[in-house]
């Protein structure tokens, strides 16, 4: 499967997210984002560009504790828990924040 | 590319009549074959050959093969009376309706093969005995049935032959796998446990960092240095969990608990980074060199971090080949004789159980006096208890028989003070699936797994309007994270799930024992 944006072509796996980390910019976050009806707004972003400064280091997304844990520290208190991520991911932080930030699929019991 | 589909829940039944049946209601739901590359990853073919009389051979000599390794399939196989017995115990078919998820359906569907092609009357009069070829819409089928069956076995319990649709199921999955034909979710992650140690494919690093955060965080909770020590040589106690427990919640509340056990208890204890995963999906394959692979790992940091015990968290199917399969496949428990289960057999203490499940060194501590709890920390919870499958039907606990029922319960009751049972005949070792388990926990198989959840959703319903129950323990990381995502469609919070350990971590006393 892809998507296409600006003339380019991204391919994804069947469920949506990227195959390639790589090739990830702002635009198809967003074309990944509204086709999950999400409508990027800061709080958004703020998830997701943390989700993806933590892939860079560790090369997996974080543990929903260090997410909220981190969230909270960074931008407030009140951020700093698994509801407030529900509400801006609805699906769930872990799954369908990485779709968006690019990265792949955490698998296994969760 | 659309949006999430929406799915909707049953309605709750009034009546567990048989209702009537949807005959294909589920044929469209097929979840994600793996690809090549996948495949490859763990010694399968990458997919199925080009010419289908190659496939075909290959499908029925994989099945010739397990029928002579495996006495137990070829009995299922031959026993089956059509007697009608197991046709409404299975939960997808209660959440269906679709008659190919009854088990005998399911059964069915390798057993015509298995005569068109292993029996005399089969080979002579197909049409007579309800024998067919295999074609590859007949294969096609399988992948689709064999993977909505979550290898639950509660089935088995009400088959006055024992037949035991998991095992056919695991059968089925071994010859899709044999011929190319795997499935992406369960593949996927027996390839990442292979690589990394874990089924999310957590780092060594990454792992570290979420110990010490937790470390951090539980400082500050209690203003006591709880360890999570991570590949202490030397330890007494080798703990394997599911990486759910790392990363996901509630799980991970679970990890607290086990934790201050050990902290409360003086127990000296370590998490390994190469066998960072209990999860075994090797057993869903129903591939015994694949469980092998897996299970290895556990054993190489046994030897390496000299432990002298190797005790396990909250995981279902894990503790069933734990408990069954451990010992001959990697020689923790008595049975395997290679020089490295001599070896490991002569370093652990044979005092203990091994391997032990966290909730049977738990509760021993509690009949000990070693570990103490204010009960009434637990007071906001009313609790009911979900036996996970391969917890109840796969295995046992303890030394007395139904302690893997017992046992667990024991100790919510010492840890809390209200406790409560849901309905007869949906608990123990007659226990709904969750709805997830087997390989079944992935997210195009949704709409299954909120429909299969229905006669556990009934059972617990009945026990939150007449008790308020409003939390459910469970010790597995599937049914933790099946119920938080299907637990809203029911309306019920997804908070509402969490582990035994959950509740210990809340009440025990680590100051002052």
């Amino acid at each position: 499967m892809a998507v296409e944006i600006n003339g380019k072509t991204y391919e994804t796996d069947e469920e949506g997210y990227l195959l390639d980390i790589n090739e990830w910019n702002e635009d198809v976050a967003k074309l990944i984002a509204e086709q999950e009806n999400i409508n990027m707004s800061s709080q958004h972003w703020e998830v997701v560009n943390f989700l993806r400064e933590y892939y860079n280091e560790f090369q997996i997304a974080p543990a929903v504790r260090v997410l909220t844990k981190a969230i909270g520290k960074r931008f407030g208190a009140e951020k700093g828990n698994s509801q407030y991520l529900y509400e801006l991911f609805p699906y769930g932080p872990a799954k369908q924040a990485c779709k968006i930030a690019g990265l792949p699929k955490p698998t296994g019991c969760i | 590319m659309t949006g999430p589909k929406k799915i909707e829940a049953p309605a709750l039944r009034q009546s567990t009549a048989v209702a009537a049946l949807q005959p294909d209601a589920m044929a469209g739901l097929k979840c994600y074959v793996a690809n090549e590359k996948i495949q490859q990853a763990i010694g399968l073919p990458g997919k199925l050959a080009a010419d289908w009389q190659e496939t075909h051979d290959a499908a029925i000599a994989k099945m010739g093969e397990l029928l002579g390794k495996y006495r137990s399939l070829k009995v299922f196989m031959d026993a089956c009376v059509h007697c009608g017995a197991c046709t409404d115990k299975c939960h997808y078919f209660i959440g269906t309706g679709d008659p190919k998820n009854m088990p005998v359906a399911r059964q069915d569907l390798m057993r015509s093969v298995y005569r068109r092609y292993f029996t005399e009357a089969g080979k002579l009069f197909p049409d007579l005995v309800g024998a067919r070829d295999l074609s590859k819409e007949v294969l096609d089928e399988w992948y689709t049935y064999y993977w909505q069956c979550s290898e639950c076995r509660r089935c088995s319990v009400f088959c006055p032959f024992g037949i035991d649709t998991a095992e056919v199921t695991m059968a089925a999955r071994h010859i899709l796998d044999t011929v190319g034909y795997g499935q992406k979710y369960t593949n996927e992650i027996i390839g990442k446990v292979n690589n990394i140690g874990n089924n999310l494919g957590l780092s060594g690093p990454a792992l570290q960092n979420t110990l010490e955060g937790l470390e951090e965080d539980l400082k500050e909770d209690t203003g006591l240095d709880i360890k999570f020590p991570l590949d202490v040589q030397g330890a007494e106690v080798l703990l394997i969990t599911p990486s759910a427990d790392f990363f996901a919640e509630p799980h991970i509340e679970s990890l607290i608990g086990y934790g201050k056990v050990f902290h409360a208890a003086g127990i000296s204890w370590t998490l390994s980074s190469h066998a960072s995963e209990f999860g075994n999906f090797g057993l869903f394959n129903g591939d015994y060199e694949m469980m092998r692979k897996v299970a290895l790992r556990v054993r190489k940091a046994a030897l390496e971090l000299g432990v002298k015990r190797i005790v396990v968290g909250e995981c279902g199917h894990a503790w069933r080949v734990a408990y069954s399969f451990w010992n001959t496949l990697t020689g923790i428990g008595a049975g395997a004789d290679d020089p490295f289960a001599v070896q490991l057999q002569s370093q652990l203490d044979h005092r203990y159980k091994q391997p032990a499940h966290i909730c049977e060194l738990t509760w021993d501590l509690i009949q000990q006096g070693r570990i103490k709890f204010d009960k009434s920390a637990n007071d906001h919870r009313i609790i009911t208890f979900h036996d996970s499958c391969n917890v109840a039907r796969g295995s046992r606990m303890g030394d007395a028989p139904g302690g893997q029922f017992e046992i667990p319960r024991n100790i919510i009751r010492a840890v809390a003070n209200k406790y409560v049972e849901m309905p007869q005949g949906t608990t123990r070792e007659a226990t709904f699936c969750c709805g997830g388990g087997g390989g079944l926990l992935t997210d195009e198989l949704l709409e299954l797994r909120v429909k299969g959840a229905l006669p556990r959703m009934e059972a617990l319903q009945q026990v939150v309007d007449q008790q308020g129950v409003n939390f459910m323990a469970t010790i597995c990381a599937i049914c933790k994270a099946q119920f938080t995502k299907v637990l809203p469609y029911y309306n019920h919070k997804m908070s509402m799930v969490g582990g035994v350990h959950q509740l210990v971590s809340t009440a025990i006393r680590l100051g002052d024992k």
